[in-house]
């Protein structure tokens, strides 16, 4: 147990506790500042948004299962609490693909990765204290939780055919200007501001933590590679966020103040929305897997027990994929009808991108290679990433073609192509990382037989639900809509049970949680042995709750 | 405390900088709107027109081949009648030609409008060339006025030599009339 002694004078210019003192359970987790207790809570708010964002993946995949239209009218009624029409039924599907995606990428996918795991390891690996603003990586808590709680109550209120917002998570005007009065949209905009300046605010910390808070000797090019995937990602966010902000407040400005900015009737231009919106957009799926680059690096490395191969390369292979990111932003709209040249740049420069990707691939291959590869849970699931990242990289080559882009735009291929990027990368990532550091976060270990269950499962299931997709897409299936020719029957209706199948998966997860918290073995410091060399693994598990009073040099 | 001073200091000094990217791109993102209409002022760009003067227009020689105009007339939000006097015009590549509008104020009250343009297919933008236009300013139209509009226009003959834009047969010229003070609008 590393028990630092308190030294009141040194960095906790934030703080009046002494350095075992833990505040009572109401100022502890409602009014926290401690790194921590925050990524905690992150974690606890991404895992809630998760459950909800995937059982509305449910009923989508269960309404999906055949074709015709089964359930929507059901929910539609069950929501509104009259007799639902077709158009209410029809814009119900609207809602839960809005939701979902809206969920899944601000609510769950960035709260857990940035803000739960980037709060909890990038001080611990720099050797801080704490986060450079305490306070404000709080509010940054808070307002993502209010934004959240603003989403859910869109659902309640009036959204133009029906209840809700649904506009697609890309809020597309006009549908989402004139196409949809009523409050829903309002109040789904105003949740992107929030979680929008949360992560601002939150982005503003990591970059302010990691430029002046590192350990002395802890040099740039020495950070672990998942402080540097936080960096490259707060930049990210700190540039293409604020764009967001002010398409979709141009938005609320058209909707209420009788604003043209994207009234193509009125001398705007709803194109201009759509650039906007990608310009914030195309970075956005990066900021969303540029951490989970840095925790499979951590984890590749540990259970090869090998520093990563390329170090460098693959530092800046990160800050490569964020800046030509922010000029590839047209190829999600191939098709407005723009000139040859124009398909060739956004072409080309989007098949650049597989460059840097493909340096990361290739160099954590190169690390297990010769490495005494150990095939613990977490390293299992991060071998699965880059199994499934592989796939969807080719399939996002494929789409970066203009030519070939104008048929498959809009089908289930480019369902299919960002799930395995994001559905399976992203969230393949945050569970490798779940348990490579569970034990270290909770003091407690997960068992291992439930974690490698708990892959297969999953593994299978979400093979087996979004595979077929590349069919369907192929065959012209469009996206967003609910219904479907009766050709398209059998491969929706295996993607469906693929669907249930990943449930089991994710039953066994929180099982393998609960059994952890009530019998789980206790965690020693260093549980993953030689192989795990960054700086939270000297410190016991759970880590004290103020650590590095004293700042640990780095030779 | 010194050292603790000092980090603040710094910590402070690096949020305000990210702080104020952060800002910097706020100001990006509004100013993509004038921007883009430059942009698009410049290259044609999504079917934008060219505005021409006298002079140019005089340089420019007719090349014998012949192209379909098609004129399309919306109003949104006024009062008026709005419509071209012809549908369709065959004219020569190069050539200057004259289109009229006819617009008719049926309200008993003047109002003043603006028509935004642009033609179909997008790449046709950047050859297609106004000399003069009512687009070009703000229309007034006293209650109940009828009024002729004129377009002067030529299709730039270097059309024929763009891969892109040289099988096109005809080009859809669309105006849409909208009142310049929204109050009026009613909606």
């Amino acid at each position: 147990m590393t028990t630092i002694a308190a030294n009141p004078g040194d960095l906790h210019a934030h703080d009046d506790h002494d350095a075992d003192h833990k505040p009572g359970f109401f100022a502890r987790w409602f009014m926290s500042t401690n790194h921590k207790d925050i990524g905690t809570l992150y974690l606890i708010f991404a895992i809630t948004a998760g459950i909800i964002g995937g059982a509305i993946s449910g009923l989508m995949r269960l309404e999906l299962a055949q074709p015709g239209v089964q359930y929507l009218g059901q929910w539609a009624t069950w929501l509104s609490g009259t007799e639902a029409s077709w158009d209410q039924a029809l814009h119900m599907w609207n809602v839960l693909i809005t939701a979902h995606g809206l969920i899944m990428v601000f609510f769950m996918v960035m709260p857990a990765i940035i803000g739960g795991f980037g709060n909890w390891f990038v001080p611990l690996m720099i050797g801080a204290p704490d986060m450079a603003f305490p306070r404000m990586n709080n509010i940054s808590f808070w307002l993502t939780v209010v934004a959240f709680i603003m989403l859910l109550g869109s659902t309640f209120v009036p959204g133009g055919s029906g209840l809700g917002a649904g506009t697609g998570w890309t809020v597309y005007a006009p549908l989402s200007t004139s196409g949809s009065p009523g409050p829903a949209v309002d109040m789904a905009i105003f949740s992107l501001h929030l979680a929008g300046a949360a992560s601002i605010l939150g982005a503003v910390n990591f970059i302010t933590t990691i430029f002046n808070m590192r350990a002395p000797g802890m040099t740039l090019h020495k950070m672990p590679l998942f402080v540097w995937s936080v960096l490259v990602t707060a930049f990210l966010l700190l540039l293409a966020l604020p764009v967001l902000a002010a398409a979709i407040t141009m938005l609320l400005v058209d909707r209420n103040f009788g604003g043209a900015f994207f009234d193509a009737a009125s001398g705007g231009d709803p194109i201009l929305y759509q650039h906007l919106f990608w310009f914030f957009g195309h970075p956005e799926v990066y900021i969303m897997i540029l951490p989970g680059f840095g925790i499979i690096s951590q984890i590749v490395s540990t259970f090869s027990k090998k520093p990563v191969f390329g170090y460098l390369g693959m530092a800046y292979a990160m800050v490569a994929i964020g800046v030509v990111g922010f000029v590839v932003w047209a190829h999600h709209m191939f098709t407005i009808g723009m000139s040859v040249e124009m398909k060739m740049y956004f072409t080309a420069a989007t098949m650049v991108i597989a460059v840097p990707t493909g340096i990361k691939i290739f160099s954590w291959i190169a690390t297990m290679w010769g490495g005494s590869v150990s095939f613990k849970t977490p390293m299992v699931w991060a071998m699965g990433f880059i199994f499934m990242f592989t796939v969807g990289g080719v399939t996002g080559v494929v789409l970066a073609n203009g030519g070939l882009d104008d048929n498959l735009h809009d089908t289930y291929y480019v369902v299919a192509h960002f799930h395995y990027v994001l559905s399976l990368g992203a969230v393949f990532s945050l569970f490798a990382g779940f348990y490579y550091w569970f034990g270290k976060m909770s003091g407690r270990h997960l068992s291992e037989a439930l974690g490698h269950l708990h892959f297969w499962t999953f593994f299978i299931g979400v093979n087996v639900l979004f595979f077929p997709m590349h069919f369907l897409g192929n065959q012209g299936m469009p996206r967003r809509i609910p219904d479907y020719n009766g050709a398209y029957a059998y491969w929706n209706e295996v993607a469906s049970w693929g669907y249930a199948i990943m449930g089991v998966g994710v039953i066994i997860f929180f099982v393998n949680v609960a059994y952890a918290f009530i019998g789980g073995r206790k965690a020693e410091g260093n549980y993953w042995g030689e192989g795990a060399t960054t700086l939270e693994w000297t410190l016991s598990s759970p880590p004290p709750f103020h650590q590095f009073e004293t700042l640990p040099v780095i030779k | 405390m010194t050292a603790a001073t000092h980090t603040a200091n710094a910590n402070l000094k690096t949020a305000i900088m990210a702080g104020a990217l952060a800002a910097c791109m706020v100001g990006m993102g509004f100013a993509a709107v004038p921007l883009y209409q430059i942009f698009c002022q410049v290259t044609g760009f999504g079917g934008t027109t060219m505005r021409v003067s006298e002079a140019q227009a005089a340089t420019v020689n007719a090349a014998g081949k012949q192209i379909t105009i098609r004129f399309d007339a919306n109003q949104r939000g006024l009062p008026w009648e709005f419509k071209p006097e012809r549908p369709t015009e065959k004219v020569t590549i190069g050539a200057k030609d004259m289109a009229i509008y006819l617009a008719k104020n049926n309200s008993d009250q003047d109002i003043t409008g603006t028509a935004t343009f642009n033609v179909s297919p997008a790449q046709a933008g950047q050859y297609f060339n106004k000399i003069q236009c009512f687009c070009f300013t703000e229309q007034t139209l006293k209650a109940g006025e009828e009024v002729r509009m004129p377009v002067l226009f030529y299709v730039d003959p270097a059309i024929m030599d763009d891969p892109d834009a040289n099988d096109i047969e005809e080009i859809t010229l669309s105006y849409t009339f909208y009142p310049v003070d929204r109050d009026e609008k009613g909606s």
